[in-house]
């Protein structure tokens, strides 16, 4: 309304002039002003799970490095699938819709189902946490090492069953990678998440289990932890728990629980970088991390550029071992 | 005896005011259609980042004694569980408050929760580490049968036979296929992007009971009937609690029963309500009472849901494993603040510990004095006019189906299944088998599927479901369950065979 007036009332040429400048300085004001609205945050799994506990603690801060608040919403459902689909097919471009991601999970599912987000359509804004599974085994297990239970299962193929939190987690990588390396056959029943199996261990139902450190930490008196799927020991956790390679397995940190929040490819560089910058910050405030280090979630607080990096890694290094995979394998996997 | 020792802490002022507030606080959101205590406690718990460790644990504990109680307020006033624990209140609930008995009905509900929370509170304090190793021996095979056991109790609820109440169990279970499966990862049945995240149980409960009960409102208040509301006795809170207390065997089976479910993980405490009344419905003398409004109905299921609530905790404090929905949700609270459940809580963290059960305790008494206080007021409730009643309970539906997920797709799920029970219903089916088929087909679901994979991997699949002394005394109890069924199906065809008349319609509301 208000730039047709102008047109009417001033020469074409000023009028034009006038208009681009207010088109051009409208967008960079919609960065400068952001955000000037609380921002939704998709929570993929449902309230009170590890993700959003976290997710909500991490968060809490917003107001005080962002100027706005951050809003948790849960979408819970298929694995994640539903809140992160919901947040390419529905969320705005302009920054207010963001979620919190875990790697591997999204993106072994771009790869694995047919999803509407992969990582085309998804930009990083930063990372708070970091979770490296763990293999572990009951009290009162036979296997108190890594051989052990690798020895075991040359002898008894496919009769050493290891639960996880689901299908496509970092669990199950762990877990496929294992097999690969040692050559032997697993059986990898997947439950609706860690607790689940992480009861499964505890209770004998399963003869070990990949599970999240921080949860197994918790629980150690009624568990052994067997090894580490990182680069380096838990210093400040776990620091007598061996890392798979130093046990002489090359398994790499691919399986690692990577927590952070992302949103939709399309919004703006400016929005994108204001967003990391604050989160970054955020993330790295003295009581936020007290409180998620009490919690026993240990922290790695990433930017941008280092996480469009791990995340090309991972996307690389996933697709490598599914496609070196059995297909028939892979297959009853995912139907069986 | 440590609680009495810290005792006095709890009832310190400002825990005592955070008991008293969440108790009426917890008490009204579990009576609001679609506000299931899971939901309370996940909306209350960022309030608690600000209080310290204690005052925070008391809160959620106390939210979560209360809703679970409220939950029986509109499923006896109006027909509409709170929760779906409350659903096995409300098939002889609102039959007592049809026959002008709300208050009364009210009472049995309060006095019977607070008995069971009680009994499941002093389970949580005495018998933790005696049961928490318990509770862990129930593997994917255990809880397998006890979702067939739920699955047996269908039958028998609330529809015209046991046929179509099996029918409609089937159906519920069909439903609950819906979307993705966690352990295949395939999807199934998604024809839209709607149901995409499958059908959650909240939008389910709301849309099967609120919404053929909104049409059912309008209905009537179109024929003139709107202001016709039910009368209202008086009764005396002490004559209530003396005829309470004398149901011994309602009371005992309820409690029994809600602690047992609630120990288990897995097995989610909304089915101790209706597993308990099923059993009560088996060893009483007139089973023939029930659903048309036998207060036993009303003791049985409400002590069983509270008693959940404590012995829902035991796995959850000693061993980090919840053993329900809700005290899922009270365990991230329990993170939130530092505290780590295992046995360090009970001796490193041993005041928070204490102070927390002893709370439960107290609230539990709470919550029966001010369910009872609030019993008072149902009257009011009572002589709203129809067309009233019937927008603002379909306002809530709508709202409490969209604030779970903040999803359009629930609502839409939610409004198809109403229309479609609404319809339903005229021919006999009721609402209870579809719900409970829901929440049991992913319990008997995924325990198959990782029992199997567990069973091929040791001896087979046949061995691991029926090797164990759990499990043959689980498959025990369904064969015996479903042999009660039979015999009282064919009983009552014999008498039908006598008299000429039809069978009168059970669930008609």
């Amino acid at each position: 309304m208000n730039n047709k007036r102008q047109l009417l009332n001033t020469p074409l040429l000023a009028g034009m002039v006038a208009g681009t400048l207010a088109v051009a300085s409208g967008a960079a004001w919609a960065a400068e002003d952001y955000p000037n609205n609380p921002i939704n945050v998709i929570v993929s799994y449902s309230a009170g799970g590890a993700t959003d506990f976290q997710a909500r603690i991490a968060t809490s801060k917003a107001e005080e490095y962002l100027g706005e608040p951050m809003v948790i919403v849960n979408r819970p459902g298929a694995g994640g699938q539903v809140g992160w689909n919901y947040l390419v097919q529905n969320g705005r471009d302009e920054g207010y819709d963001i979620a919190a991601y875990n790697v591997p999970h999204f993106i072994a599912q771009s790869q694995m189902y047919d999803t509407h987000y992969n990582l085309d359509n998804l930009e990083p804004i930063a990372n708070w946490g970091v979770d490296p599974a763990v293999l572990i085994v009951g009290r009162d297990s036979p296997f108190d090492t890594i051989d052990d239970l690798v020895e075991y299962a040359r002898e008894n193929p496919g009769r050493v069953t290891v639960s996880g939190a689901g299908l496509f987690v970092g669990h199950h990588i762990a877990t496929l990678q294992l097999e690969n390396e040692a050559g032997i056959e697993l059986r990898y029943v997947p439950t609706s998440g860690g607790v689940d199996a992480l009861r499964f261990v505890q209770g004998g139902q399963v003869m070990a289990g990949f599970n999240n450190l921080s949860d197994a930490y918790r629980s150690q008196d009624r568990l052994k932890i067997l090894g580490i799927a990182d680069l380096e020991r838990d210093e400040d956790f776990l620091p007598d728990v061996p890392t798979f390679q130093e046990a002489g397995y090359d398994i790499d940190d691919s399986s690692v629980n990577f927590r952070g929040l992302m949103t939709r490819s399309g919004v703006s560089e400016e929005i994108l970088e204001k967003l990391s910058e604050g989160a970054v910050e955020m993330f790295n405030d003295e009581e936020v991390q007290a409180q998620l280090k009490d919690g026993g979630s240990p922290m790695r607080v990433m930017g941008r550029e280092e996480l469009r990096e791990m995340w090309q890694e991972r996307h690389d290094y996933l697709e490598e071992l599914f496609a070196g995979l059995d297909p028939e394998e892979l297959e009853e996997a995912a139907e069986d | 005896m440590e609680l009495i020792q810290y005792l006095p802490q709890v009832l310190s002022g400002w825990n005592l005011t955070i008991l008293i507030a969440g108790t009426v606080v917890g008490l009204l959101l579990g009576a609001t259609p679609g506000l299931s205590p899971t939901m309370a406690v996940a909306l209350l718990i960022p309030f608690t980042f600000q209080m310290d460790a204690t005052s925070g644990l008391i809160l959620l504990g106390v939210l979560y004694t209360a809703t679970v109680a409220g939950g029986a307020v509109s499923a006896i006033l109006v027909n509409i569980p709170g929760a779906p624990a409350n659903i096995a209140t409300m098939l002889d609930g609102h039959p007592m408050a049809r026959n002008g008995r709300a208050t009364e009905a009210l009472h049995y509900c309060f006095i019977s929760s607070g008995v069971g929370g009680v009994i499941g509170v002093l389970v949580l304090i005495f018998f933790t580490p005696l049961l928490a190793g318990f509770a862990l021996r129930f593997g994917p095979s255990e809880l397998f049968w006890i979702a067939i056991l739920g699955i047996t109790v269908i039958g028998s609820l609330g529809s015209t036979s046991v046929l179509k109440g099996l029918l409609a169990g089937a159906v519920g279970v069909w439903i609950s296929l819906i979307g993705f499966n966690p352990v295949a990862g395939t999807e199934r049945f998604v024809f839209t992007e709607h149901l995409q995240g499958g059908v959650t149980i909240i939008p389910a409960l709301i849309g099967l009971f609120a919404i053929p009960q909104v049409f059912q409102m309008v209905e009537e208040s179109r024929r003139g009937r709107g202001k016709e509301a039910f009368g209202m006795e008086q009764r005396l809170v002490w004559t209530s609690v003396v005829y309470n207390l004398s149901k011994v065997r309602a009371l005992s089976i309820g409690s029994i029963v809600g602690t047992l479910v609630g120990l288990i993980p897995g097995a989610g405490g909304q089915i101790a309500g209706l597993i308990a009344y099923d059993q009560n419905k088996k060893f009483s003398k007139n089973p023939e009472a029930f659903g048309k409004g036998e207060p036993e109905g009303v003791i049985t299921s409400e002590s069983a849901n509270n008693s959940m609530v404590g012995a829902s905790l035991v796995p959850m404090l000693s061993l980090g494993i919840p053993g329900s929905p809700t005290a899922a949700v009270l365990l991230g609270g329990l993170l939130i603040q530092g505290l780590f459940p295992g046995p360090d809580l009970f001796t490193q963290h041993a005041s928070i510990a204490w102070t927390f059960m002893g709370a439960l305790l107290v609230s539990q008494v709470l919550m029966v004095v001010f369910g009872l206080y609030i019993s008072r007021f149902s009257k009011y409730v009572i002589r709203i006019p129809k067309h009233h009643m019937a927008a603002a309970v379909a306002v809530l539906a709508v709202f409490g189906t969209y604030s779970v997920q903040n999803s359009v797709s629930d609502v839409m799920i939610m409004m198809t299944m109403g229309c479609a029970m609404y319809f339903a219903m005229r021919f006999g089916f009721g609402p209870g088998p579809v719900v409970l088929g829901i929440i049991l087909g992913p319990i008997a679901e995924t325990n198959f599927l990782q029992g199997q994979m567990l069973g091929q991997a040791m001896d087979g699949t046949f061995q691991y479901f029926f090797t164990g002394g759990i499990n043959i005394f689980l498959v025990a109890l369904c064969v015996l369950s479903i042999g009660y069924s039979i015999v009282a199906e064919f009983k009552v065809r014999s008498r039908q065979r006598g008299q000429s008349s039809g069978r009168t319609v059970e669930v008609k509301s």
